[in-house]
């Protein structure tokens, strides 16, 4: 792998992690991080359609007219959610059935406009289905991450099984509520930021 | 680089054509598929009130058919004069559907569980067991505090005492008025009492610890920081259990009519 693929596909997971540096994409970071089974469902999704969607856009991008760039790129960026949407549906009812409303959402997921107008615009069809995989990736590990500590310490589980037995049921673990709901994610991130750049100074922002 | 005009529109109108094409392929080829999941989805939910799924068993879909087929029968029931509708096909019958088709329901009066519209018909499942009804599953939905919560109920045969209850799919806050969901919590429903001396529909999800069902058998616990959503249960099952609901079909069922 040459330097350039290979920091196409790994910058992204720190160096220029799309919600931790470039703070976009939080919103489906709030609301499906309950789980982690919900979350790498949507994680897998998300890192699909930016793929995908990437390698479409970079293929055409000599011939796009520049005056309806943008709403060429949501068309093939909407196509390809619905598909994605008709397929969990199709095949993973019980998880399409929880994250609802959130897959069709990744239209609007900036992540994902983000990568086709930054960067498959202007690159060949093979790097940009790599940027498109480095930052799906840099999505999903913050997502996971998130959905670890929220199943952990909000349920007391992990992918569904109980590893803290609950107060209710006879054990010791009072599960925060807090965690449960959509703000912890937000301190969530918030921390992960906070570890983020304090080994990697240079992600600061200037006073 | 600028392109004329007629290239512009050339190109719109090709990729909606490539894009549509992808799209509306991919809905027509999964549909069947998709159906098939709702269908098998409602299924295992119907057994599951009925007690007839155990928590957290993985069924194949041919056993939940076969076990759905062997003891559930679906009959379509007139929901004003409670009798049985045996005219209208019971297999094909959608409730949600007729419930928003103007033809087969009207507006309800204003009522605490918030449904708007109901349906002329109603489709409501026999548990069978040797050929002697134990029970009846019957649809409910209500809103509670974000969402509209649709589920069943699973009466006795008595149409009084309570079998289960369930929730299929909601909008509430996960670990508060999600809880409707825990297993624990839907235990305390079985073997309580739906009506009251007077054939008032009772039932209701208290604040607090409610007692045995034997001395206690027209209240449920509270779900602790979901007051709203307690209140939603409350409101939607005496709703439906009252005369805008299947009151009359229940009433019919007592007197050994309907079934």
């Amino acid at each position: 792998m040459d330097k350039k693929t290979k920091g196409a596909l790994i910058d992204p997971l720190f160096n220029n992690n799309p919600i931790a540096l470039q703070v976009l994409g939080i919103c489906s970071a709030l609301a499906v991080t309950t789980k982690l089974e919900t979350a790498i469902v949507m994680s897998i999704a998300l890192t699909l359609v930016v793929a995908l969607s990437n390698t479409a856009i970079s293929l055409i991008r000599n011939h796009i007219p520049g005056s309806i760039r943008i709403i060429v790129q949501l068309t093939i960026i909407a196509s390809l959610v619905i598909l994605t949407d008709q397929i969990l549906r199709a095949f993973v009812f019980d998880i399409a059935k929880q994250l609802s409303v959130f897959v069709g959402l990744i239209i609007t997921n900036c992540i994902v406009m983000g990568r086709a107008e930054a960067f498959a615009m202007a690159n060949g069809p093979r790097l940009s289905f790599i940027d498109g995989i480095g930052n799906g990736l840099g999505y999903s590990l913050v997502l996971i991450i998130v959905a670890f500590f929220r199943e952990l310490l909000g349920a007391g589980k992990l992918f569904g099984v109980q590893v803290l037995p609950l107060v209710t049921e006879d054990g010791w673990y009072t599960p925060n509520g807090m965690m449960v709901m959509s703000p912890s994610a937000f301190f969530l991130i918030g921390v992960f930021i906070w570890i983020l750049r304090t080994y990697k100074p240079d992600q600061m922002e200037k006073e | 680089m600028a392109h004329s005009t007629p290239y512009t529109i050339a190109f719109a109108a090709g990729v909606s054509i490539v894009c549509g094409v992808l799209v509306a392929g991919s809905a027509v080829a999964l549909k069947p598929r998709q159906e098939e999941n709702k269908m098998l989805d409602q299924r295992k939910q119907v057994l599951s009130v009925a007690g007839l799924l155990n928590q957290g068993e993985a069924l194949a879909p041919a056993e939940i058919n076969s076990r759905f087929d062997q003891s559930i029968i679906p009959i379509v029931i007139d929901l004003k004069s409670g009798a049985l509708a045996p005219d209208i096909a019971a297999a094909t019958f959608d409730m949600q559907r007729a419930m928003k088709d103007p033809a087969t329901s009207e507006s309800a009066p204003a009522n605490d569980a918030k449904v708007f519209r109901l349906p002329k018909h109603a489709l409501v499942y026999k548990v069978v067991e040797a050929g002697e009804t134990k029970g009846l599953i019957l649809p409910i939905q209500g809103y509670g505090l974000w969402s509209v919560l649709y589920g069943f109920l699973a009466v006795g045969a008595d149409g009084n005492t309570i079998q289960g209850i369930t929730f299929y799919q909601h909008g509430e806050t996960p670990g508060l008025g999600g809880e409707v969901d825990n297993p624990k919590w839907k235990s305390l429903w079985p073997g309580r009492r739906a009506y009251n001396n007077a054939w008032k529909p009772a039932i209701r999800v208290i604040k607090g610890q409610a007692g045995a069902p034997d001395a206690d058998p027209h209240s449920i616990d509270g779900l602790s920081g979901a007051t709203i959503t307690s209140n939603g249960v409350t409101a939607l099952v005496q709703f439906w259990l009252g005369d805008m609901g299947y009151g009359p079909f229940l009433g019919a069922v007592r007197e050994g009519r309907a079934i």
